[in-house]
């Protein structure tokens, strides 16, 4: 465990940063004067060169978040704003750089910051930016046989009806219809010029195997072939829709190459239709597992928005302790849902998985009774929470057959955290930790070194497993964090062991966390827990852009949002940590022994309602 | 000791089954009798297995629960105009409604072609609908609600799915029923149990019989 404190400056460390930067490179890095923007604007011809040197001398070693934006209308050119953090804390740097619609080329920064790869593929599948030295430049979350770019904003879905939401039609002469009814593509495909289908079936895999390393082997004692082998997409360990396609060497893996996407839904083309309030539900579905957590980041995000504009007020501290106690709980019933998930990969089947979803539906009759919903909870809004915690537990037999419980919610609580949580994690302990088949399996495999972490934006608990105490909730703090007693937890091997363990010490400091919760939300009991004014459905967001991040239980989570002043989001862009933590996979991988990769998979807990989004 | 950190994990499944057992035992084989036995082997106390039987038995679902939105009508048996609308069609539940699956078409007075404040028709695709209640939450005048019922399956979702008005409209007590807290503190911030607009137009009248400003009219106990 360290204790890390929150950073006290004096001067802003960014704006320092940023001086140094102009100093050290004149034109080629300009302030981003635009209102409610921050960071530079950087020379694409420079922007490699001052990637190093804001990683190597200013010290921002971690890049979390690239994404693209069209500003389409307004200027007409495409931007890539990458995030940069020092991983001992603070604000982050952001650079911009900028390239026109057509013809849309930057420098890739794969070089600099490996973790950049997947998210610049996606940056080129979904916004047709080119990068100019990425290793590995194909189509992420499309395939090949996806004609355009669709996060364009000049592009249109098959089922287009108009550019932002409320649509016309429905109100007030709504005349109902099914949108497959008048589906503007026929068949819902619209294929790229010159493409047919015959020859895609070698295309697409060959797109993939070209880049294996394969080759047959003549130096060692048995000369052995190198073959592909594709793990999934239907795998039953392969957490969902999810495909790996691993190069081996007798059972030792060579290269590995994630392939993703069949779970895809254009989430971000969907939040920039939707109005900043329409987006909250559909948060829920990113990381289902972790809906409360989702809706937070996405209303840091907005709230930082709004915090510029008039007639804003911050959430109540009521509102922000039942905002720390939802987000809390969700990471215990994650990392029990996870530690569950990973033992399954390795062949523990269902056993700890059952023990991990007793405890979850007990954490979720909670959410139900509160938020309305089990999964999909929908509950935080700009400036608070959409109702307050009821009095009691309460249900009421209205169907046959129904049975009733009732609780007080408060003793509820109480027993659930001092109680049956803290039993729950010390039976997991129990069950799995010292375990000669789990110690002998997990211990040493899948490393993922320090160095390397950093490099691949890792997040979260392989972050932390790593050996680098970064932890959004003491390194930028938000809602009621910095009054709150916890320790970072880190491990220092990066093997599966300790992306096990840490995921055990982040429950106890959890725990610890809603311990201190519970007398906050005694002592605010009566006090609002919304500050925004009530029943207005489209609040005002100011023209800018802003950043909200959040350490959901599987790493961070950001929130890109970009502003024009209206009633949508320009661009509403999301990191999200399953996608991202996937960029180190092959890395852990590497010389491991294929059946170790399904364990190494489910180490990093991803979730594909997130990963593909 | 090689292989006592399985045995140690083997200790706690050998709890879970044991106490399982004992937790049947102990309330002799049956979970709803006593009716203080369900809360107790459906809640935190419990140590062993509380799997549901579903459809045999099932979790009544707490008051907030959502799902698939109804529209409040006046109860049947209302003095003045039962089976009524409480929807006026101002359109709020179209324009929040996140994945835009409400249909409203507004109604006009046939005399004066001026728009009236009721629905000609409201639909729901209910295939569409996420739940997510945004609809019942900005509602001005407490004219649709989340439902409890979630019990929908059909075996064509081309033609059974949308919902029109008459399939939706459930009178005002089913709201009091399944959800008695939320509905009486809509009440009280109404100022009655009755529409906020009957409630408005029984305080003019008030008010124009006693002729007054607006002293508020005081009745006998
Ligand atoms: S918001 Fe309420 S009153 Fe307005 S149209 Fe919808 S249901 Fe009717
Ligand atoms: S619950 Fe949500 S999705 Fe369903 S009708 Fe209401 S607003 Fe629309």
């Amino acid at each position: 465990m360290a204790d890390q404190s929150p950073a006290v400056e004096t001067v802003n460390p960014v704006d320092d940063a940023i001086n140094h930067l102009i100093e050290k490179f004149g034109a080629a890095v300009q302030r981003d004067t635009r209102d409610g923007y921050s960071g530079v604007i950087v020379d694409p011809a420079q922007l490699v060169r001052v990637g190093r040197y804001v990683r190597d001398t200013l010290n921002y070693e971690y890049l979390a978040n690239a994404a693209a934006v069209d500003y389409l209308g307004k200027g007409d050119h495409l931007e890539m704003v990458y995030h940069t953090y020092r991983v001992s804390g603070g604000p982050a740097l952001v650079l911009k750089a900028q390239t026109p619609r057509e013809d849309a080329v930057l420098p890739s920064l794969v070089p600099v910051w490996p973790g950049a790869n997947f998210q610049e593929r996606e940056a080129w599948d979904l916004m047709g930016i080119r990068f100019d030295g990425h290793p590995n430049l194909k189509r992420i979350l499309m395939w090949e046989g996806f004609a355009g770019h669709p996060l364009r904003k000049d592009w249109k879905e098959a089922y287009y009806e108009q550019d932002q939401k409320p649509f016309d039609s429905r109100w007030p002469g709504g005349q109902v219809s099914r949108s497959e009814e008048h589906n503007a593509y026929g068949k819902n495909v619209k294929y790229p010029d010159g493409f047919t289908l015959d020859d895609y079936e070698s295309l697409a895999e060959k797109a993939i195997y070209d880049t294996m390393p394969l080759g047959v082997d003549v130096s060692a004692d048995i000369s052995t072939d190198r073959v592909v082998v594709s793990l999934g997409p239907q795998h039953p360990s392969t957490h969902g829709v999810f495909r790996m396609v691993a190069a081996i060497e007798g059972e030792t893996i060579r290269g590995l190459e994630p392939v993703m996407g069949y779970l895809h839904r254009n989430h971000e083309k969907i939040g920039e239709r939707n109005t900043f309030l329409q987006n909250m539900p559909f948060t829920d579905r990113l990381d289902y597992f972790c809906s409360l957590s989702n809706n937070l980041g996405y209303a840091l995000g907005v709230e930082q928005l709004m915090a510029h504009g008039a007639r804003w007020e911050a959430p109540s501290r009521r509102a922000e302790a039942i905002r720390v106690l939802m987000v809390e709980l969700t990471r215990i019933l994650n990392h029990l849902v996870a530690i569950g998930f990973m033992l399954n990969d390795l062949g523990a089947y269902f056993t700890p998985l059952m023990y991990a979803i007793i405890e979850r539906e007990l954490i979720l009759d909670f959410f139900e009774a509160v938020t309305g919903s089990r999964m999909m909870c929908n509950y935080m809004r700009f400036g608070g929470v959409a109702a307050d915690l009821p009095a009691s537990l309460r249900s009421t037999a209205n169907q046959v057959n129904d049975r009733v419980r009732e609780f007080d919610t408060m003793q509820y609580l109480r027993e659930l955290i001092h109680d049956r949580l803290p039993r729950a994690v010390d039976q997991t302990d129990q069950l799995l930790t010292t375990n000669e088949i789990v110690t002998s399996r997990c211990i040493d495999v899948g490393i993922l070194s320090k160095e390397d972490a950093i490099a691949y934006s890792a997040a979260g608990p392989v972050l932390r497993a790593s050996g680098v105490p970064y932890d959004i909730r003491r390194a930028e703090p938000y809602s009621l964090y910095p009054e709150l007693e916890f320790d970072v937890a880190v491990r220092y091997h990066g093997d599966i062991y300790d992306r096990y363990l840490i995921r055990l010490d982040e429950m106890r400091q959890s725990l610890r966390i809603l311990k201190q919760i519970l007398p906050i939300l005694e002592e605010t009991k009566g006090q609002s827990f919304f500050s925004g004014r009530g029943g207005i459905y489209s609040p005002r967001v100011p023209a800018g852009e802003s950043y909200g991040r959040a350490e959901n239980p599987k790493g961070e989570l950001g929130y890109y949002i970009v502003s024009d002043g209206g009633q949508n989001p320009w661009r509403y862009h999301v990191r999200a940590p399953s996608f991202i933590n996937l960029t180190a996979l092959e890395q852990m991988s590497k010389g491991n022994k294929i059946a170790d990769v399904v364990a190494i998979l489910g180490s990093i807990d991803i979730v594909l309602g997130e990963l593909d989004r | 000791m090689y292989g006592s950190g399985i045995l140690r994990g083997l200790g706690v499944t050998l709890r879970h089954l044991v106490n399982t057992y004992v937790e049947d035992i102990r309330w002799g084989f049956r979970r709803h009798i006593p009716n203080e036995a369900f809360p107790q082997r459906q809640g935190l106390q419990t140590r062993g297995i509380f799997t549901v039987e579903y459809p045999d038995e099932k979790l009544a679902v707490p008051e907030r629960f959502r799902f698939i939105p109804f529209l409040v009508v006046e109860n049947y048996d209302h003095p003045e105009r039962p089976g009524h609308d409480w929807c006026t069609s101002c359109g709020i539940c179209a324009k929040v409604c996140p994945p835009q699956c409400i249909w409203i078409v507004r109604g006009t007075d046939p005399v004066t072609n001026r728009p009236k404040p009721e629905p000609e028709e409201f639909f729901i695709d209910i295939d569409i609908c996420m739940n997510c209640g945004l609809c019942a939450e900005f509602c001005p005048f407490d004219a649709i609600k989340m439902d409890h019922d979630y019990e929908l399956a059909s075996y064509d979702r081309t033609t059974a799915h949308i919902y029109n008005k008459q399939h939706l409209s459930k009178e005002f007590n089913y709201w009091k029923a399944i959800a008695p807290t939320r509905a009486e503190e809509e009440a009280q911030a109404r100022g009655g149990w009755d529409h906020k607009d009957v409630i408005k137009q029984r305080e003019k009248e008030a008010k124009a019989q006693a002729g007054g400003p607006t002293r508020p009219t005081v009745t006998g106990p």
